[in-house]
C-alpha cells in the first residue's frame, strides 16, 4: 500500500496559521494535563470522588485519551481547510499571473 | 514460577517469525537506495504509517509493562498509559509537520537544516545511540520474560532470539520492512487485546479464581497466634507446627513480624507473616537465594511447583465466596471499587547465608486500587514526602515531552511523502493508541484479580492473563508480544543505525560514501546495535520493564525536546545553543539516574546505601536545565559572533522556507 515517492510540493502558505492552531490545542491539552497532575500531588484523594459508579481518577484518566483524539482530528480537520484554503488562493495567483 | 511451553504456543510464534522473514525478504530485493533503506523511499501511505507508529510505539513497554504494573499497583499503572499517549499531542500539535519539512533521515537533519553544523550532528547522533540504548534495554528484557512461557527457554535465549531475528529485519531491507512488521503486529496487538479484554468482562469476577476451571486457586493458610508488646515471642496452638525463628522489621508504617515455621507432617520450612490485628500468621510466598548460589520458591526448587500464582479478591462488593458472572464495562469497575483485592508486597529478609523475599498479603479496598497512590506517593496522609511528590511530577513530564523526542519515533516521519501525510499518519496513531490504552486497564486488573499473576515477574501478567482462558489465547498473546518487542528493536536499531551512517560518517566525519556504501555502513551498525543490545538485555534481566521505558523517556524529553522546539520557535537560537542544551540535558539525565535510588536497588543491588539522588526521574530537573543551557548559550554566542556574522537565525517562518 504505497503513496508512490516523496514529491516537492508548493510553498505552503497555511504553515504560520497552522503552527498558531497547533500551539493553541497543545497548551489547551497541556493545561487538561497539567490539572490532572496537580490534583493528584494537591489533593489526591479527590481522584478517589465517586463519579456515578466510576470515580473521578478512571473519568479523567479516560477523558485525557478521549480529548487526545477529539482534539486531533479538530486540528486536522482545521489544518485541512486552512491547506485548501490557501491553496485555493495560490491557484487563483496563478491564473492571475 | 515453572512454565512449561505449549506445541500450539510455538507453532504460533514460528509462523510469526516466518512472516517477517517473508516480509523482510520481499522488501530486501526493492531496498537498494539509502533513501529506501533509512526512510522507506518516503512512500508509506499515512495510514499504513500511523498503524506502524502503533506498532513502534506499542512496545514490550506497554503491553508487558503497563499490564503488569497495573496487575500488582493498580491505577498508578494506568498513569503510564496517560502519559504515553499525552505525549502525543506534543508530536502532533508541534513536532510532526515541521519534521517532516525540515528532515530527511534522521531528527538531526531537522536540528541542523538551518545551521550546517557539525557539532549538531554529533551530538544528535550520540543521543539518538543512548536513548535507543536506554529503550533497547527493557524491550529485551521483555523479550526474555517472554520466551520461557512461550518456548521453555531461559531468558537469555529469548533475548538472543530477538537479537538475532532484528538483525535480520533490519539489515536486510531497513525500515520499509521494519516498517510493515510495525503495522502487522500494530493491528494484531490490538485486535487481540480486544479479544482478551472481552473474554475478561465474560468471565467476570470470582473470590477463588480457579483460571477456567483448570489451575485450582491456592487458599493462603492461616493459623492462630498470639503475640503483644510485653511478650513479643509469637505462641501458636496448632502443634503441627514449630517455629524456628522470628523476624521484626521495622517500616514507616509500623512493625513487620514474620516466622520461620517448620511443618512436622511433611518436613517442610515456610515464613509466615504475623497478622497483629486479627490474632494470626498469614502463610507468604518466598523466593530464597542460599548462601550456595541456589534459588528457592517457598523452600523448594522450581520444578517441585511450590510456587502459586496470586491475585485475587477476597471479598466482592463485602461477600466471601462470590462469583459475579459476566460484567459490563461499568460495572467492571463498580464490582472493584466496592471490592477488596489482595495485593502483594516484597520484604527483604537475611536468614545467615541466605537472603529471603518474602512476599505477603495486602488486602487493599478496590476504591483505592482504582486511583494512584500504591506506588507513587501523593498522599501527604500516607508519608509521602515532598521527594514523592516531586519524583511523581517529573515521571508526568518525562512521558509528555518524551514521546515527540524519540529517534525511532521520528525517523517515522520521513518514510510518508508529505507533512500532511506526518500529521495524518499521527492523528491515526493516537486512535490506534489511545484506544489499546484504555484496553491495559482492563487487562491489568483482571490479571490482578485473575489469580494469575507471577509476583516474581510482573511482566508476564498479561500472557498468563490469556493463559487462563486457553493456550490458543496464551500462545496468540504470547507470540505477539513477542513480536512488540521485535518491531519496536527494529525501529531503534534503524534510528541508530540512521544516527551512525547519515550523521556520524557521513555528514560529521565526512567519509565519502557511495550511496550504496551508506546502506552497508547502516547494515553494519544495525548488526552492532543489535548486539549490544543482546548483552545489554541479558545484565538487566528482572526489571520491570515500565520503569526502564520511564528513564529513555526522561533523556529523550531532557536531550532532545528542548533543542527541537527552540529551533522551531526561537528566532535566537543559535548552533552552540543547540548543541550545548543536548550535552547537558544528556549528560544530566543520564548522571541523575544513574546515582537515584532506584539504580542503587534495582541495577547495583545496594539498597542498603542511601543514593545521593533521591527522585528516579530525572525529568523535573534535566528538561528545564536543558532549556535554560540552551538559552543562555544562545544569548553569549549571539553576542560574542554578532561581529563575523555567524549569528544562525531558528526563526521558524525562516527555517521552513528554507526547507520548502
Amino acid at each position: 500500500m504505497g503513496h508512490g515517492p516523496a514529491t516537492k510540493w508548493d510553498k505552503d502558505k497555511s504553515i504560520p496559521y497552522k503552527i498558531r492552531l497547533g500551539l493553541w490545542m497543545f497548551l489547551s491539552y497541556l493545561i487538561l494535563y497539567g490539572g490532572f497532575i496537580v490534583i493528584n500531588v494537591v489533593d489526591p484523594k479527590l481522584m478517589g470522588t465517586d463519579v456515578g459508579s466510576l470515580n473521578l481518577a478512571i473519568i479523567y484518566g479516560f477523558s485525557l485519551i478521549i480529548i487526545a483524539l477529539i482534539l486531533a482530528l479538530t486540528y486536522n480537520h482545521q489544518s485541512n481547510k486552512l491547506e485548501r484554503k490557501y491553496k485555493d488562493k495560490q491557484d487563483d495567483e496563478k491564473e492571475h499571473k | 514460577m515453572k512454565y512449561v511451553p505449549s506445541p500450539w504456543a510455538i507453532v504460533i510464534f514460528l509462523a510469526f517469525v516466518i512472516a517477517v522473514f517473508v516480509i523482510s525478504y520481499y522488501f530486501a530485493k526493492r531496498t537498494r537506495s539509502s533513501e529506501g533503506y533509512f526512510a522507506a523511499g518516503g512512500s508509506i501511505h499515512w495510514s499504513v504509517n500511523g498503524i506502524a507508529f502503533a506498532g513502534d510505539y506499542l512496545s514490550a513497554a506497554s503491553f508487558l509493562g503497563i499490564c503488569g504494573l497495573i496487575a500488582v499497583a493498580g491505577y498508578d499503572g494506568f498513569l503510564y498509559s496517560i502519559g504515553y499517549l499525552a505525549g502525543w499531542m506534543v508530536a502532533l500539535f508541534v513536532v510532526a509537520e515541521p519534521m517532516k519539512r525540515m528532515g530527511k533521515f534522521t531528527f538531526a537533519d531537522a536540528l541542523d537544516s538551518k545551521f550546517n553544523s557539525r557539532g549538531i550532528r554529533l551530538v544528535a547522533a550520540i543521543s539518538t545511540l543512548i536513548v535507543s540504548m536506554f529503550y533497547l534495554i527493557p524491550q529485551m528484557v521483555g523479550a526474555g520474560s517472554l520466551v520461557m512461557p512461550l518456548l521453555g527457554l531461559p531468558h537469555w535465549a529469548g533475548v538472543l532470539m530477538v537479537g538475532a531475528i532484528v538483525i535480520i529485519i533490519v539489515a536486510t531491507a531497513g525500515m520499509a520492512s521494519t516498517t510493515y512488521v510495525q503495522f502487522l503486529k500494530g493491528t494484531l496487538l490490538v485486535v487481540f487485546t480486544l479479544i482478551l479484554v472481552i473474554v475478561i468482562m465474560t468471565r467476570g469476577f470470582s473470590t477463588s479464581p480457579d483460571q477456567g476451571g483448570t489451575v485450582p486457586y491456592h487458599d493462603f493458610k492461616i493459623i492462630e497466634a498470639s503475640s503483644s508488646e510485653e511478650a513479643p515471642e509469637i505462641i501458636i496452638q496448632d502443634g503441627s507446627y514449630k517455629i524456628l525463628e522470628q523476624w521484626t522489621v521495622s517500616q514507616k508504617t509500623g512493625d513487620l513480624v514474620f516466622a520461620k515455621l517448620l511443618d512436622s507432617s511433611t518436613g517442610f520450612e515456610s515464613i509466615w507473616k504475623l497478622n497483629t490485628e486479627e490474632g494470626y500468621l498469614e502463610e507468604t510466598l518466598t523466593v530464597t537465594q542460599t548462601g550456595e548460589g541456589q534459588t528457592l520458591y517457598n523452600g523448594g526448587t522450581m520444578d517441585e511447583e511450590r510456587f502459586y500464582q496470586v491475585g485475587h479478591m477476597s471479598r466482592i462488593e463485602g461477600e466471601t465466596d462470590v462469583e459475579t458472572g459476566p460484567v459490563g464495562i461499568f460495572s467492571f469497575f463498580s464490582t472493584i471499587k466496592e471490592s477488596t483485592l489482595v495485593r502483594w508486597e516484597k520484604q527483604v529478609i537475611s536468614d545467615g547465608e541466605d537472603t529471603i523475599n518474602v512476599y505477603y498479603q495486602n488486602p487493599t479496598p478496590g476504591s483505592e486500587v482504582l486511583r494512584p497512590g500504591l506506588v507513587f506517593k501523593v498522599d501527604s496522609d500516607k508519608g509521602a514526602t515532598a521527594t514523592d511528590k516531586i519524583d511523581f511530577v517529573s515521571l508526568m513530564l518525562a512521558l509528555f515531552f518524551g514521546t515527540a523526542a524519540l529517534p525511532h519515533i521520528l525517523i517515522r516521519y520521513y518514510t510518508v511523502p508529505t507533512p500532511a501525510c506526518a500529521r495524518k499518519s499521527t492523528i491515526v496513531a493516537i486512535a490506534v493508541i489511545g484506544f489499546f490504552y484504555i484496553l491495559t486497564l482492563f487487562v491489568g486488573l483482571g490479571a490482578m484479580t485473575g489469580g494469575v499473576v507471577d509476583i516474581t515477574n510482573n511482566n508476564m501478567s498479561a500472557p498468563l492473563l490469556a493463559k487462563s482462558f486457553g493456550i490458543a489465547l496464551f500462545a496468540i498473546i504470547s507470540a505477539i508480544a513477542f513480536a512488540t518487542v521485535l518491531g519496536t528493536v527494529s525501529g531503534l536499531v534503524v534510528a541508530s543505525s540512521g544516527a551512525v551512517a547519515h550523521d556520524l560518517m557521513d555528514k560529521f566525519l565526512k567519509i565519502r560514501m557511495s550511496d550504496r556504501g551508506k546502506v552497508f555502513a547502516g547494515k553494519i551498525t544495525a548488526v552492532v546495535v543489535g548486539c549490544i543490545a543482546m548483552v545489554l538485555g541479558i545484565l538487566f534481566k528482572g526489571m520491570n520493564v515500565s520503569y526502564l521505558v520511564g528513564w529513555a523517556f526522561a533523556v529523550a524529553a531532557s536531550a532532545n525536546l528542548p533543542a527541537i522546539l527552540m529551533i522551531l520557535f526561537w528566532k535566537k537560537t543559535t548552533a552552540k545553543g543547540v548543541v550545548s542544551s543536548i550535552l547537558v540535558g544528556l549528560i544530566s539525565s543520564v548522571t541523575l539516574i544513574l546515582l537515584s535510588q532506584k539504580t542503587f536497588n534495582e541495577v547495583y543491588h545496594l539498597s542498603h546505601l542511601h543514593a545521593p539522588v533521591q527522585i528516579n526521574n530525572p525529568a523535573i530537573i534535566s528538561v528545564p536545565l536543558s532549556f535554560l543551557t540552551l538559552f543562555i548559550v544562545s544569548l553569549i554566542t549571539r553576542r560574542s559572533k554578532a561581529s563575523n556574522g555567524e549569528i544562525n537565525s531558528g526563526e521558524l517562518k525562516e527555517a521552513e522556507e528554507t526547507a520548502d
